[in-house]
């Protein structure tokens, strides 16, 4: 009953009407929207002018979708290139917010937002929100970090919108963030996968068992995760684990998100066109093909976005979606083309790691990869921490475990991998995106 | 008849086997005896303590992950032969010895045993039909002590 009524709730809510459009209209609207964006971007933002020019097109050359191909990408260098304000299409005084993303190197990049832009933000991310099921009633604890991190506010703003009860905890305080998810009696939750998993951890310990609790759902993104991580966090938290699809450089949040049927996440295409294209050489590739994931923001003001290379891998979905929506959706975000690794001339993804890992026990979710470097040679190590879960008083049932990660983890990379069974707790948690890759090959 | 025993997991580097005892130590617990397994890579430390119900609960707040199993404690003569006398009531029965290792008896004519049973409570009955003293568990932790 209740998994019907919420069905129903999540279908038809309010806020998801544009998910609905006839695809004829909403083609129409893209157009629309695209050639105003290009004009704006054309008009404004020096750099945009300067390619597209180079390439002897005019803002009046796109006439159709079909046309918007032959535009030149944007990268992320381009974002820092231009550090800070470089590629506003507004004076700074219709600019009402501004985020940065973490940048791990050097300087981060900054985008803006008019009032118009926090608007349009909202209103995705309400409808993301309410294709998970949310709604006027829940009690949302928003586990992602408030400040310039768009995760945050994004949440915050569509929660309000859509008329949820938010708890702005923000990430961090572990031991506080269990307590509350139980005293406050949750019933939905947002934060990156990681950072939930290390909660439902340090839940048990506690002895608060989270499927006991009223949380049934849960938003999470911002990292990549597999299919067997969603699994283990479904059965771990008895809650239903939606993908949450977006990027600081477009909006931040809200610009995908699964509905019910968590076959990967709609794009709100109303607003963020997407393409996919080969990486090597730059063309678009079929639907139903992986390659990178390339968005146009579609009613950006301040700060368009032409052709963004979001080095996510992907692909679109050829087939509609039995829930009736009809933005395209894309395949779910196992890898980000700059994730990989190349070892001993063979590509791994840290994805393929933890699917590997997590099909052999479904309880080892904390792991980090050491790359290290000996006479020359490539080696690799996975450290996997212990659980409760595996652990027992023989030691042959611990060797034939990590003789079996091992094996899982060789055929599914073709690569020797070292695996080391560590303590609990070893490894260092993060409340945003986990470091799960530690590269020492340029120190020997 | 059963007793619990405590299992720790521990990587096999130096220093890993000093601080649950410390922490034990602290906290007034006394380790009876205990025996570590290892590999080149990891090990388990097994104990029997005193108060084993804290032990475990004051080891996982610590952040180890911590297992209890069932052994039995067997009397065993401390002479020739001893030992084997014993095994020999197993040798054509199903039940396995997965480990053991020797506790401080405290007393001169016999030593006792912790053994890890495959099925304790099949052991345990073959035992002590052939008049085998298996020690139950109050006795364990006061032996030592006398």
């Amino acid at each position: 009953m209740i998994a019907t009524a919420e069905r129903v709730t999540q279908r038809f809510h309010p806020v998801s009407a544009p998910d609905y459009l006839p695809v004829h209209l909403l083609r129409d609207l893209q157009l629309g929207r695209l050639q105003a964006t290009v004009r704006r971007a054309f008009d404004n933002v020096e750099l945009v002018r300067q390619r597209m020019k180079a390439q002897g097109l005019r803002p009046e050359d796109i006439q159709s979708l079909d046309d918007l191909p032959r535009l030149p990408f944007t990268v992320k260098a381009d974002l820092r290139d231009t550090y800070p304000y470089g590629l506003f299409a507004c004076p700074l005084s219709d600019v009402v917010r501004l985020h940065a993303s973490s940048g791990t190197t050097g300087k981060p990049i900054v985008v803006a937002y008019t009032q118009d832009d926090l608007n349009v933000w909202t209103s995705v991310m309400a409808r993301a929100l309410a294709s998970y099921g949310i709604h006027r009633g829940d009690i949302f604890q928003n586990a992602h970090g408030y400040g310039l991190f768009t995760g945050g506010l994004g949440f915050h703003y569509g929660l309000e919108a859509l008329g949820a009860t938010v708890i702005p905890i923000s990430g961090g305080n572990t031991d506080r963030q269990v307590m509350i998810m139980k005293d406050f009696k949750v019933t939905s939750i947002c934060a990156t996968p990681s950072y939930f998993v290390h909660m439902l951890e340090r839940a048990s310990e506690m002895g608060v068992d989270v499927r006991e609790l009223p949380l049934r759902a849960g938003g999470f993104g911002s990292e990549p995760w597999s299919e067997s991580m969603r699994r283990h966090i479904e059965a771990a938290a008895g809650i239903k684990a939606y993908d949450c699809y977006g990027l600081t450089e477009i909006t931040g949040p809200g610009v995908g998100a699964e509905c019910w049927f968590q076959r990967g996440p709609h794009i709100f295409e109303d607003h963020f066109y997407p393409e996919v294209i080969d990486p090597e050489t730059g063309r678009n590739v079929p639907d139903g093909v992986e390659g990178e994931l390339v968005i146009t923001t579609l009613s950006k003001q301040a700060m368009p976005m032409i052709r963004f290379r979001t080095r996510d891998i992907t692909a679109l979905e050829p087939e509609s979606c039995a829930c009736g929506r009809t933005l395209r959706r894309i395949r779910r975000i196992g890898r980000r083309s700059d994730d990989m690794l190349i070892i001993r001339g063979v590509n791994v993804y840290p994805s393929q790691i933890e699917t590997a890992l997590l099909a052999v026990e479904g309880t080892l979710p904390h792991y980090q990869i050491i790359l290290t470097r000996e006479k020359g040679l490539d080696q690799m190590e996975v450290q996997v921490e212990v659980t409760a879960e595996v652990f027992g008083d023989r030691i042959r049932a611990l060797v034939d475990l990590s003789e079996k990660l091992t094996r899982a983890m060789e055929h599914a990379l073709g690569l020797r991998v070292n695996v080391s069974l560590i303590e609990p707790h070893t490894l260092q948690r993060s409340e945003g995106k986990a470091k799960r890759v530690i590269d020492r090959r340029m120190e020997s | 008849m059963k007793i619990q025993q405590l299992s720790l997991f521990l990587e096999n580097q130096p220093g890993q086997i000093v601080k649950p005892c410390r922490l034990l130590a602290g906290e007034g617990i006394n380790i009876r005896t205990l025996s570590v397994a290892d590999t080149k890579q990891f090990g388990i430390l097994r104990m029997i303590v005193s108060d084993w119900q804290r032990a475990a609960q004051l080891l996982k707040d610590a952040g180890y992950v911590v297992n209890v199993t069932e052994v039995v404690a067997i009397e065993v003569p401390d002479k020739p032969g001893g030992l084997a006398s014993l095994l020999q009531v197993l040798e054509n029965s199903p039940v396995n010895v997965e480990y053991m290792y020797s506790f401080p008896s405290g007393r001169r004519e016999t030593a006792v045993m912790i053994f890890r049973f495959d099925q304790p409570d099949a052991a345990i009955k073959l035992l002590q039909s052939a008049g085998i003293s298996v020690v139950s568990s109050v006795e364990v932790y006061n032996r030592a002590e006398q």
